[in-house]
């Protein structure tokens, strides 16, 4: 796909001799830290490496780093820190905005062999867990207590808890249960200096300013991720969920306000369009309504008295809502079949497509109808469809754009489509990513939802962790010179969101 | 982003701002005074926030309200209230006066925090003037929004000292279904270790009030919130393994929101060199002995947040925020008698606690990029 970039577009061809020579350097400074097999650099060991779950853009480090300890993460902050060498955090690498793709002349650290569980604590409901640990893994330990941690991202069983940290990660129950950001109650890191600090504590507040706030969904960009301590929540006896069909979209969208507004907060209020309950029918045989043009599947959990009472209540509110016809589980198997749509989806996308860009804005929650009537008029316009699915009760949605990764113009008019639903979003009051994180995809968009003089205190605030701008430096924070570019392309038109990247 | 629409309050705001940045003189900002002798003191001029009042924007079905900082805590209560809508977290008003800004700066919360969370956890999103006199809006209205560094969420609790807030959007619960409250007479230890068992376990247990002398049993307030059947089944389970009884709705509901306010007789009757003192603990941290301490003490939160009144000097304070930073916590100096120096530092260091020595250079650099003149230095939080 280079040949797609104009010429004037492309950055100088990088010095071949003075990137070899630096990773040398690198290398013969980092060994004296690392175990052999922690410290890779040669192109087979670090291609793996070379993109996360935005696979579309990609660039090879100068080395990767497997630190097994804190102190060795510290050690080798301090050696790129001494070098100037930027430095990108990794997790499980199953980010979607390209959050932890390499820097050419950067080191990868990946925080992956940091995976265990320190201790698990029934009485005071934590964990302590290093950065490494699946956010599935915390729940299946302390099970046993009867405890989980809540936040429930869809790549729970991949994802790692400091990636969760760095990407104040959602998921479809933190409606009711929050986010990464109110389940975590202590973050420990390193600066990229190499000091180590703490933010947050076991206590309910700390002095000072709150930064463990401003550290949670940063990045990485702020410090390195060694140990989170989480909250953990009493596990619900039990759960049911309703699956309303609706004849219209309108209605749809007006009963998961009306069900807000008769002040009922679900475990889980999520929405499907037609064409998703149709792709993933075809895949998981759910027995969804194929007529509805909108599928709402809306959770109560609690005990079983509770969930009795609230499934009363939502079914009342959704049917005066309209609801062309109503289902409510019968029993736990039934209810995880009418979840394996959603939960679905993303696979189901993948298979009556070549490839899909999973989009990530949010809006009030008056305007998803709106937002999907805009979605539909994009759908012609760049003659690509769309699978549309939501995490309706925050307004979080995700649009699944299906196109071919071969066909050069149709990833360009993929992220042309996905670039005008972003700036929809921010036009209906919300927000260009509600939990993926803004990492390289959105960073041309980040001038669209921000002044300039708000992006001037947000790098005022990456100054004050990283003076020296090493962490993760060309992520979340387009710079000022970007963001003019990016207007005058706009006006332009027609350009690629980023030229200087190689794709596919 | 900036808004660009122009109001001759905040242009006024904004004048205050840069004369202040010229002249080196920091500026202490104030709503209706309610919560002025909370944090460390200071005489300098005041910037007054209460002309820019109003709520700005409310639709019950999003669960967010909108309202400039000057507006009185008690309107925005009072508009939720109409719609069946709450601030979950309970902040304290300490005064008719309170305004929404106010309650923000302070970032005080009542008894619902243990189940809701703290006022951060509610900030969606905030507009500001900085030091510059900047007009800036960081995070939104929304429930999820992760572009950007979630700056908004560093107002609650930063007493003014990095930014003059203008509006705020704060996320709003529906008021639970139903409500009860429980109580018995209990020692300290076992009602610390019953609380955390209970939180533990599917109950609908919102909020928690232990007061009593250390060494006695006391009387144990709980409150139940949730949905009519789940209050209904747990009420004979709790009472049960506690011996409690219910209390009626309404001397429940005037003990709730005196707890909140303070305005329980434990909170009065703050000798002229004492000191009331706010800890803030980790549920692990069980009966505590303050030397010197008075024999009343109210344990909130579960036990996480405590109230002792002690001795106001220094060595008192000093031996206080020892013992809690060895258990993990932090004390702060809530409230002084009338003979207590009021230039004495109210709150703990980053520098006395483990591990947050590096946060003090952080801290440092994030207020001067948002005031590089120190319009907002006024130390009131270290």
């Amino acid at each position: 796909m280079a040949k797609m970039i104009p010429m004037n577009m492309v950055s100088p061809p990088p010095d071949l001799a003075a990137i070899s020579a630096l990773q040398s350097k690198l290398v013969s400074a980092l060994r004296p830290i690392l175990p052999e097999h922690a410290l890779l650099w040669e192109p087979e060991d670090t291609i793996p490496y070379e993109c996360d779950g935005l696979a579309a853009y990609k660039r090879m480090p100068l080395a990767v780093a497997l630190p097994e300890t804190e102190e060795q993460v510290a050690q080798i902050l301090k050696v790129c820190f001494a070098m100037k060498i930027p430095v990108v955090p990794r997790g499980s690498g199953t980010g979607l905005s390209g959050g932890a793709m390499p820097i050419s002349q950067g080191l990868v650290l990946s925080l992956a062999k940091l995976k265990k569980i320190l201790s698990i604590d029934p009485f005071t409901r934590t964990a302590v867990v290093q950065p490494g640990v699946r956010n599935l893994a915390i729940s299946e330990a302390a099970s046993h207590l009867g405890l989980y941690y809540a936040p429930d991202p869809s790549s729970q069983i991949a994802c790692s808890i400091g990636g969760n940290v760095n990407e104040n990660s959602g998921g479809v129950h933190c409606l009711k249960y929050g986010l990464t950001l109110h389940n975590v109650l202590r973050v420990r890191g390193i600066l990229m200096n190499g000091e180590l600090v703490e933010f947050g504590s076991l206590a309910p507040d700390s002095p000072g300013l709150d930064m463990l706030a401003i550290v949670i969904g940063s990045e990485g960009m702020l410090a390195v991720v060694t140990e989170v301590t989480v909250k953990l929540v009493a596990k619900p006896k039990m759960a049911r969920v309703i699956m309303a069909s609706f004849d219209d979209i309108e209605k749809g969208g007006n009963a998961v306000a009306a069900i807000i507004a008769a002040g009922i907060i679900p475990a889980g209020l999520e929405m499907m369009d037609q064409a998703t309950t149709r792709a993933v029918e075809e895949f998981v045989n759910a027995g969804y309504d194929l007529e509805a043009v909108a599928i709402l599947l809306c959770e109560s959990d609690g005990t079983p008295e509770e969930v009795a009472e609230e499934i009363e209540r939502m079914t009342k509110v959704l049917e005066q809502s309209g609801a062309s016809g109503i289902q409510i589980s019968k029993d736990e198997t039934e209810r995880l079949k009418f979840w394996s749509g959603r939960k679905n989806a993303f696979p189901a996308a993948g298979r009556i497509a070549a490839d899909y860009y999973c989009m990530d804005g949010t809006i009030p929650r008056r305007h998803i109808a709106t937002l999907l009537k805009r979605i539909k008029a994009m759908e012609k316009k760049y003659s690509l469809g769309c699978l549309n699915v939501f995490h309706a009760g925050d307004g979080n949605m995700h649009p699944l754009i299906l196109f071919n990764g071969g066909d050069p113009d149709e990833w360009h008019r993929a992220e042309e489509f996905g670039t005008e639903i972003l700036e929809t979003c921010v036009e209906l009051g919300g927000t260009i990513t509600g939990e993926h994180g803004v990492g390289i995809e959105k960073i041309n968009s980040m001038c669209v939802q921000f002044g300039k003089e708000e992006i001037e205190s947000f790098w005022g605030v990456k100054a004050a962790f990283d003076p020296e701008k090493l962490l993760n430096p060309d992520k979340g924070i387009p710079t000022l010179s970007r963001c003019a570019e990016y207007g005058r392309m706009r006006i332009s038109g027609g350009q690629l969101p980023h030229p200087e990247l190689e794709r596919f | 982003m900036s808004s660009s629409n122009t109001d001759p309050k905040i242009d006024a705001f904004r004048a205050q701002i840069l004369h202040a940045a010229k002249n080196k003189t920091p500026l202490s900002i104030e709503g209706g005074g309610t919560k002025s002798w909370y944090g460390n003191t200071n005489t300098y001029s005041k910037l007054d926030t209460r002309a820019y009042s109003g709520i700005l924007e409310y639709q019950p079905e999003e669960l967010v309200i909108t309202a400039c900082a000057g507006t009185p805590l008690k309107e925005i209560e009072a508009a939720l209230k109409d719609k069946n809508q709450v601030l979950a977290f309970e902040p304290p008003h300490f005064g008719e006066h309170a305004t929404f800004g106010g309650a923000i700066a302070a970032g005080l919360a009542g008894p619902g925090r243990i189940s809701a969370g703290n006022f951060r956890d509610f900030v969606l999103g905030t507009r500001i003037l900085d030091g510059k006199g900047q007009d800036l809006s960081f995070g939104g209205k929304v429930m999820k929004n992760v572009a950007g560094y979630d700056v908004s969420r560093l107002m609650p609790g930063s007493m003014g000292t990095l930014g003059l807030l203008l509006e705020a959007s704060l996320k709003v619960l529906p008021k639970p279904a139903g409500t009860a409250t429980l109580r018995c007479q209990i020692s300290q230890e076992k009602a610390l270790h019953i609380l955390n068992e209970w939180a533990g376990q599917p109950l609908p247990l919102s909020a928690s009030c232990w007061i009593g002398n250390p060494n006695e049993e006391g009387q144990l307030t709980i409150r139940l919130a949730g949905a009519i059947a789940a209050i209904k089944a747990a009420i004979p389970l709790m009472s049960a393994s506690v011996n409690a009884s219910e209390v009626d709705p309404q001397s429940a509901e005037i003990f709730w929101n005196n707890l909140r306010e303070h305005q329980l007789s434990c909170f009065g009757n703050l000798a002229a060199d004492q000191t009331l003192y706010r800890l803030a603990l980790p549920a692990a941290c069980g009966p505590l002995t303050i030397p010197g301490a008075s024999n009343e003490i109210v344990l909130e939160w579960h036990g996480q947040q405590r109230w002792i009144k002690a001795p106001g000097d220094e060595a008192t304070f000093t031996l206080i925020k020892q013992l809690i930073s060895s258990h993990g916590g932090h004390a702060t100096r809530f409230k002084q008698g009338a003979n207590v120096n009021s230039a004495f530092e109210r709150f703990t260091l980053l520098s006395e606690q483990v591990h947050s020595k590096a946060l003090e250079a952080v801290q440092a650099r994030l207020r001067s990029a948002f005031d590089p003149a120190g319009v907002f230095a006024t130390k009131r939080l270290p």
